[in-house]
């Protein structure tokens, strides 16, 4: 799979290429600041961008508006960004396009490589890849989710989170089955339409969140 | 204006009329009060008791004469210097305070013209209105009493009842004219009392350099006492916690060999604690300098901040462009303490924020639909709001009637236009 990396410190910047071409990720690029950003994601196309929000020149957020600008001439170009700190703002300027294929997490997480691998490679399959800290933000000010059971909330912030079926009911220790079933029980207590596809899903739930 | 707010007006001037007469009068017996104390000031021992609590009275007076001048739209600065704060109310420092002190000299001299101005324009801002009154209620009354007929206005006397009637017009005209003049009136009175009664320029600068002192301590204090909590919160956090992580790492290079599993172990718990570590952190830059605010600028800033909130909350901004660091750092704190009342104690389920910048000034207002009753004395939250904006000479004012709404008013001047606009980089 081939990737873009856009990270200002030399030491992180080395690291994500390594590990990234240890879990056989084809490292095309790696850029240090914002201006090359832009066009090295349209000139490479690649299968997943890592960015980090904040480069240089001006220290502020080109990493997120080269990531923002990029998915309007290429829609749905698979965007990880990678912050110090995580803001649900950004999550939905990030996610307006509701076309998938979009990461945010904190830089924290790299460390979980396991979790981090596969949060990059569930981006670029399409999918999403939300920090937990961004979806505790945003369950933690919904008052409609009072009418869910406590269960049902850790589902809802799994699969805000990006996770499939699968991986939610791995994490619960609880069967597939089990897991839709509450997924079903949430999209009808939310009045939500139901879908089978677990990108879209994710999607609608994380829409539904921003709201 | 309003028929309603120029009756209102001329009301209120009426009313303050009555007062300024009445204080005028009150004028004499402080004058020879003064006049005995300043005979007294050099008796050793009477001197120094008696001198400054006339001055007290004098000045008590004075302050009087300026809350009436505020109501007429005039402020009036009080311009006395600064009250050491080594010595009592009375003795000889006190006294030699109170001579020293321009502003003695000025609220003296003011005594008697004072007392005549305020007088004079008092008189005239009630009696005009009375006399009209007196034209509009002439007819009626001397009817019903059956007194005998003398005049008013162009008629004196009044000779027949068709001119008996004209008093009722033109009682109203004077009237109208009596309360539309009014609030002029009582405004050349305040201003006549400005001359003698406001800080001289050099009183003037003297206050702002007070001032300045106050707010620098204040800024220096508070500062000072934020780099302490910093350095407690990494010598004592993140410090201590890459302490441990280097001396769990090196644990586990040493049992790599020997026992993989235990090796393993520790090196989960390295990673848990770099996390901890960095979540620390985060935290401790958050109070410092909120990332997003350094990406996005106030507005940004405020909007993130808007978001996370539990209670429903709107901005609304105009600010052009990015305004200086540290004001929008003072800005983006200020904002943020208001806003965290409102979800701490307010009850509120709606929240308003609106930032304005109008001729270099920056209006920040936060509102919300709670329960009110929010007292500044209470807790540290809105005085640390104060001090920051003291700063920049900026102030705060809340308004919380009981049963809501709460509003807290911010107002920085010269925020837009500072001298020092190059744009500040750091890759903090």
């Amino acid at each position: 799979m081939r990737v873009v990396i856009a990270e200002d410190l030399a030491l992180l910047r080395d690291g994500l290429t390594r590990l990234l071409e240890a879990f056989d990720f084809e490292v095309v690029e790696a850029v240090d600041n914002g201006p090359a950003l832009l066009p090295a994601l349209i000139k490479h196309r690649p299968d997943v961008a890592v960015v980090d929000v904040r480069l240089p020149p001006t220290f502020t957020d080109e990493g997120l508006q080269a990531a923002i600008s990029a998915r309007t001439e290429v829609p749905g170009l698979p965007i990880l960004v990678l912050s110090q700190h995580v803001e649900p703002l950004y999550a939905r300027e990030l996610l307006s396009d509701r076309a998938g294929g979009v990461g945010y997490l904190l830089k924290d997480r790299v460390s979980n490589v396991g979790q981090f691998v596969d949060a990059v490679r569930r981006v670029a399959a399409g999918g999403t890849a939300m920090d937990p800290e961004v979806v505790s933000q945003l369950l933690a000010r919904r008052e409609p989710l009072a009418v869910l059971t406590a269960r049902e909330r850790e589902v809802l912030g799994e699969m805000a989170e990006g996770r499939s079926n699968a991986a939610i009911a791995a994490k619960l220790f609880v069967t597939e089955k089990a897991v839709s079933k509450h997924i079903n029980n949430i999209f009808t207590k939310l009045g939500m339409p139901p879908s089978d596809d677990d990108n879209r899903r994710v999607l609608a739930v994380l829409a539904y969140l921003n709201g | 204006m309003e028929t309603g707010d120029w009756v209102r007006a001329g009301l209120r001037a009426v009313a303050g009329g009555v007062f300024a007469v009445g204080l005028a009068v009150l004028n004499a017996p402080i004058l020879v009060l003064w006049l005995v104390g300043l005979v007294l000031a050099p008796v050793p021992g009477l001197g120094m008791i008696v001198f400054p609590v006339v001055t007290t009275v004098v000045r008590w007076r004075a302050d009087l004469e300026r809350r009436l001048a505020a109501r007429s739209g005039v402020m009036i600065a009080r311009p006395y210097r600064p009250v050491p704060d080594r010595f009592g109310l009375v003795g000889w420092r006190r006294l030699r305070w109170i001579v020293t002190d321009p502003a003695t000299w000025r609220d003296f001299a003011w005594l008697i013209p004072g007392m005549i101005i305020g007088f004079g324009l008092g008189l005239l801002t009630v009696l005009v209105p009375l006399y009209g009154l007196v034209g509009v209620t002439l007819l009626p009354l001397w009817l019903y009493l059956g007194v005998d007929w003398f005049g008013y206005g162009v008629f004196w006397p009044i000779e027949n009842l068709s001119q008996g009637w004209l008093s009722f017009p033109q009682g109203v005209l004077i009237l109208a004219i009596g309360l539309a003049v009014a609030p002029s009136l009582q405004r050349v009175d305040a201003l006549f009392a400005r001359l003698f009664l406001a800080p001289t320029k050099a009183a003037e600068l003297r206050l702002r350099v007070t001032q300045l002192t106050v707010t620098r301590a204040d800024t220096v204090d508070a500062q000072a006492a934020e780099l302490r909590r910093i350095e407690r919160d990494l010598h004592d956090g993140a410090q201590a916690r890459l302490v441990s992580l280097g001396m769990t790492i090196g644990l586990a290079d040493e049992l790599v060999e020997r026992d993989p599993k235990a090796a393993r172990k520790l090196l989960a718990e390295a990673r848990d604690a770099s996390s901890a570590a960095l979540v620390e952190l985060r935290h401790l830059v958050r109070g410092i300098h909120p990332p997003v605010l350094a990406e996005r600028g106030l507005d940004g800033a405020i909007r993130a901040l808007a978001l996370s909130l539990p209670v429903d909350t709107e901005v609304e901004s105009d600010v052009p462009g990015r305004l200086d660091t540290p004001v929008e750092s003072a800005v983006y704190f200020a904002v943020a303490e208001a806003l965290a009342n409102v979800c701490r104690h307010s009850g509120a389920h709606n929240a308003w924020v609106s930032l304005h910048g109008v001729d270099d000034i920056l209006f920040a207002m936060v509102r919300d639909d709670g329960h009110g009753g929010a007292d500044p004395t209470h807790g540290t939250g809105l005085r640390g709001i104060e001090r920051r904006l003291a700063a920049f000479d900026g102030t705060m004012t809340l308004s919380s009637p009981p049963g809501g709404p709460t509003i807290v008013t911010m107002e920085l001047p010269c925020a837009l236009s500072s001298p020092r606009t190059s744009p500040s980089s750091g890759t903090a």
